[in-house]
């Protein structure tokens, strides 16, 4: 594989990311309007808000996975969003959890989770599979190396997704509401999983509706309206005494839905 | 999600879904016995009135004669066999260059952003112009045309002349079969693989060509044995395959038998590959139905 392009040494300093004035649009519609965010090493920092509050918009942009329109993500000192980057080079140090899984249904799970180290990181296929096994034992899904992603259920994909995410060693890991598409009595053991990287002081940004979870885990909560960060702080200033209205409005409503 | 009494969410949709009852299968199994002898019984008296029929026409007996003459039938199959095995050179050769060259064009369409706009453009004509022009008239130019330029180096075996014009008309077809195939992956399948570092051309050829491929293979076949059928085309060229042999035969006995016979040929090979083709559908219809739960 070729050598990053001149980003990665430099890397070592700044925190972990930054965002400022992040704006992107599609079409005429403005999802993300000034986003500014910072993460140090090991937060975790949990995204709240409604659905098409641009939560998922700014994950994949974070991730490249969209293009901006004005402003800069800058990943330990380096501004990825830079003309000339080398994306492929920076996106294996920022891992994504989709929402939908997004297994590749025709790989074995071993084969999900070590496409990314054997093709980007250029892994010899006997050290890659001994790394993979590793992670999918650390996370109870050794006997499930060899199945294919359709003979799982919907929490085993997300914790396979999970470790194809972790196989990469990122710096930074995205999720993006990944366990909005679970069955409510599968929930717990994904969660489990992030808490446990939450522990082990991974560094993370996390699109949620899983509240208790966020006030649980976070280390920052963020509350997005209509592409801004409305609001902002820690679990126990969000969830007790919100400043903003649209905040208060939101975890009511919440509440009543009895997430809360 | 659904927030203070939205609509239900998907996942919760499909778990009401799944607690649906099973299919009554014993009422289905009865009705499948049943159905089927009524399907037996009318296909006998359907075919026997339609064999009465046409015995009973007035033409009949010079008919019989004409195509079905046991004399001329066996003299002329060996030929007939003889002949067709240029007839399987011709399609295998050319359904492997088709595979190739087909997949290229695929992707050549299938490449995203203005950059590769020209090569877009290219396979986009090249697709639109041997879809286009009657394969006939591609075989007749390129054999006569080209070959009759006479310049060094241009072979003028028309069975080169042949393949080229087989492959060509094709490619066109089955590029679209591909590139449908391209398209049915969902941008997230891309999106994943890019997200762990893949270049696009990785993502390609690891995650999304081999889920495409395999989902085209069963309208694969269906062009290959379309192809396999127009081989007779490449008659034209002067080439003694199974159709100029079957109409030499013809001319000779003043007998259209050895036309029926080459007939029998084709179905005998083409057959097994359309149950083939259908018998993978099925298939893939089946392990959809059991792994969509």
């Amino acid at each position: 594989m070729t050598a990053p392009a001149g980003t990665t040494d430099a890397a070592a300093s700044g925190p972990a990311l930054e965002v400022e004035g992040l704006w992107k649009s599609f079409g005429s519609l403005h999802v993300l309007r000034g986003i500014d965010l910072a993460l140090a090493d090991h937060d975790v920092v949990c995204l709240i808000g409604s659905s098409g509050s641009g939560k998922s918009t700014l994950l994949r942009c974070i991730n490249l996975l969209d293009s901006i329109d004005a402003g800069r993500i800058v990943v330990k000192g380096a501004e990825i969003t830079a003309r000339g980057v080398d994306v492929n080079t920076l996106r294996r140090r920022i891992g994504i959890v989709f929402q939908s899984f997004n297994l590749f249904p025709h790989m074995s799970v071993l084969g999900n989770v070590t496409l990314g180290p054997r093709k980007a990181l250029g892994l010899p296929g006997v050290q890659a599979d001994a790394q993979a096994l590793e992670l999918l034992g650390r996370f109870g899904l050794a006997d499930k190396a060899r199945e294919f992603p359709d003979r799982l259920s919907g929490g085993q994909q997300q914790r396979v997704a999970i470790v194809r995410a972790l196989a990469m060693s990122p710096d930074l890991l995205l999720l993006d509401e990944i366990t909005s598409a679970l069955d409510p009595e599968l929930v717990a053991d994904v969660l489990d999983v992030i808490r446990e990287l939450a522990y082990g002081g991974m560094t993370m940004l996390i699109a949620t509706h899983e509240m208790g979870f966020a006030r649980d885990i976070a280390s920052r909560v963020c509350f997005l309206d209509h592409g801004v960060i409305l609001e902002q702080g820690t679990p126990a200033e969000m969830f007790s005494e919100p400043r903003e209205a649209r905040t208060r409005q939101f975890l009511q409503r919440i509440i009543e839905a009895g997430r809360l | 999600m659904s927030i203070g009494g939205g609509p239900l969410d998907t996942g919760a949709l499909a778990a009401i879904e799944r607690r649906a009852p099973p299919p009554r299968r014993s009422w289905r199994d009865e009705g499948g016995l049943r159905s089927l002898s009524i399907a037996a019984v009318s296909s006998i008296v359907f075919f026997t009135l339609l064999g009465v029929a046409i015995v009973n026409a007035p033409g009949w007996n010079e008919v019989r004669d004409y195509f079905f003459n046991g004399e001329i039938f066996s003299y002329s199959m060996p030929k007939l066999v003889d002949a067709f095995t240029l007839n399987i050179q011709l399609f295998m050769t050319a359904e492997v260059l088709i595979l190739v060259l087909a997949l290229v064009l695929a992707v050549l369409r299938s490449l995203p952003g203005p950059v590769f706009f020209p090569l877009r453009l290219v396979a986009t004509i090249y697709v639109d112009f041997f879809r286009a022009v009657p394969g006939l008239l591609i075989i007749t130019i390129l054999g006569f045309g080209v070959s009759g330029l006479g310049l060094a180096g241009v072979p003028t075996d028309p069975f080169i002349w042949a393949v080229v014009a087989l492959t060509l008309v094709y490619s066109a077809y089955v590029s679209e079969v591909y590139r449908a195939g391209i398209e049915s992956i969902h941008p997230s399948q891309e999106a994943a693989a890019r997200s762990l570092g893949l270049s696009r051309v990785q993502a390609l050829r690891y995650v999304i060509l081999p889920q495409a491929v395999r989902r085209v293979i069963p309208p694969l076949l269906n062009d290959f044995i379309g192809l396999q059928k127009d081989t007779v085309l490449v008659s034209y060229l002067g080439i003694v395959e199974a159709f100029r042999e079957a109409f030499v035969l013809q001319a000779a006995k003043f007998n259209s038998t050895p036309y029926v016979a080459l007939a029998l040929i084709f179905l005998v090979i083409t057959l097994p590959l359309a149950r083939f083709t259908d018998w993978l559908v099925a298939r893939d219809r089946r392990r959809f139905m059991a792994t969509a739960r």
